[in-house]
């Protein structure tokens, strides 16, 4: 069953990839905007690289993850997909792991832009990848059920970024630690305890929310 | 006729706050290091205690709710997290004013304050997603679910000091804290602790009448009267 919906969810993704586009340049143009809140000092643009593309990165995600939820909210067909004799679960897991593969590849995507931008290249691209995949974890899992929360509501565009902000805070955070600790260099093997709070944050909200999203969807 | 007790936790609150915010800022003697300024801990730290206590008890409510569909936990849980809300925001400026002459700055990125900030922010959100959602029972859900995610937070709050080395003190213990200082904080946390008690109590019953006017639908005349 959680392998039909992830199809599923890949499927529509695939069809509306230019959807997928317009986002990437949304984070692309945020980027490009951060970088006037500090002027044309190189040194610090350097410094505050990997903020500025978690940020950009958690702007984008917005869009997606209530994308992720509108176009089954028209004509109602996520109420069919709920009559389904399947698990809730199925879905929520499939509609997370598909948010989580476009966040992760659109931070990917990001990364050269941010390299271009703010001179801010690294060797170690395997450990970057690494946090991005976390990184993007920690938002999705969080984000799906709130997605699918606030697509019911009156506010969606409103509540969203209100709910799903300050809880992702320690996963942010600890993205931005580790992105800089491989961007700038890590003497103090510091990188190490921010990918565990990173892991451990994933790991608590992926199945926390998985068991709550049965009780967001019923009716 | 509806009980008096709480009034009775309020008032016995306000009189042992009084009491022990006299015997604070006037018996016990100034710290060494810090003077004047390090009385405010007397109602800094019975706020924080019983703003963790709100908050465990928000989340408490929200998973009663999720397994008795008990509309009573509703009402509860949202009086813990208004509770909790106005304790975080009267804990924040209270920390404030004492980081000021101490720390020299108002507010810093440490640990433990983002932490309080992130639930504040959190608490406001779950108060902004109930008054969006018109049906009782699909915000009553909403609204639990949100609770125990966000109070995921509160051991991240708790522990924060222990893990990373922080500019915020760390937990005292009677064994740490010298016993003139002792005495007029351990009377102001339960004055704070029957105020919340107290506010949660009140804030139910309304919260409760809130719900009845949402759901009721009047008969008579006189009804749609006291509903209105």
């Amino acid at each position: 069953m959680l392998s039909a919906a992830l199809r599923k969810e890949l499927l529509l993704q695939w069809r509306t990839r230019s959807q997928m586009m317009a986002v990437f340049v949304f984070g692309a143009t945020s980027l490009l905007l951060f970088s006037f809140a500090i002027g044309p000092n190189a040194e610090m643009l350097r410094t505050f690289s990997s903020g500025f593309l978690w940020l950009g990165l958690l702007l984008s995600s917005t869009l997606t993850l209530a994308e992720s939820f509108h176009t089954e909210m028209e004509n109602r067909a996520f109420e069919g997909l709920l009559l389904l004799p399947s698990d809730a679960r199925a879905l929520y897991y499939g509609k997370a792991i598909a948010n989580w593969l476009q966040l992760t590849l659109l931070g990917c995507a990001l990364v050269p832009v941010m390299v271009i931008l703010y001179d801010a290249g690294t060797m170690q691209l395997l450990k970057l990848l690494v946090i991005i995949m976390l990184g993007a974890a920690g938002l999705s899992a969080p984000g799906t059920l709130y997605a699918g929360m606030t697509s019911q509501v009156k506010a969606k565009q409103m509540l969203l970024p209100l709910l799903l902000f300050p809880l992702i805070v320690p996963a942010l955070l600890a993205s931005v630690k580790a992105t800089s600790l491989v961007i700038l260099g890590d003497p103090m093997g510091q990188s190490k305890a921010w990918i565990t709070l990173l892991l451990a944050f994933d790991l608590i909200y992926w199945s926390l929310c998985g068991l709550l999203f049965g009780r967001v969807v019923e009716d | 006729m509806k009980s008096k007790v709480p009034y009775i936790f309020l008032a016995v609150g306000a009189a042992l706050l009084l009491f022990g915010s006299y015997w604070g800022l006037f018996i016990a003697p100034a710290e060494q290091y810090m003077g004047n300024v390090q009385r405010i801990m007397y109602v800094h730290v019975p706020s924080a205690w019983s703003w963790m206590l709100a908050i465990l008890w928000a989340f408490g409510c929200a998973i009663a709710f999720l397994f008795t569909s008990n509309m009573k936990w509703d009402s509860r849980m949202e009086a813990g997290v208004e509770v909790g809300i106005l304790l975080a925001f009267l804990l924040c400026c209270q920390g404030a004013i004492w980081a000021k002459p101490t720390w020299g700055v108002w507010w810093d990125w440490d640990p433990r304050l983002t932490s309080v900030a992130v639930l504040l922010v959190a608490s406001l959100g779950i108060m902004a997603l109930r008054s969006f959602v018109d049906d009782p029972v699909r915000r009553a859900i909403w609204s639990a679910v949100a609770t125990i995610i966000a109070s995921v937070d509160l051991p991240i709050v708790y522990f924060s000091v222990k893990w990373w080395n922080s500019l915020h003190q760390q937990q005292s213990s009677p064994n740490t804290v010298s016993s003139a200082f002792y005495i007029p904080l351990r009377v102001n946390a339960f004055g704070v602790l029957f105020l919340m008690i107290g506010f949660i109590w009140l804030r139910t019953r309304v919260a409760a009448l809130k719900l009845r006017q949402e759901t009721a639908i009047p008969h008579t005349y006189e009804e749609a009267g006291e509903l209105a």
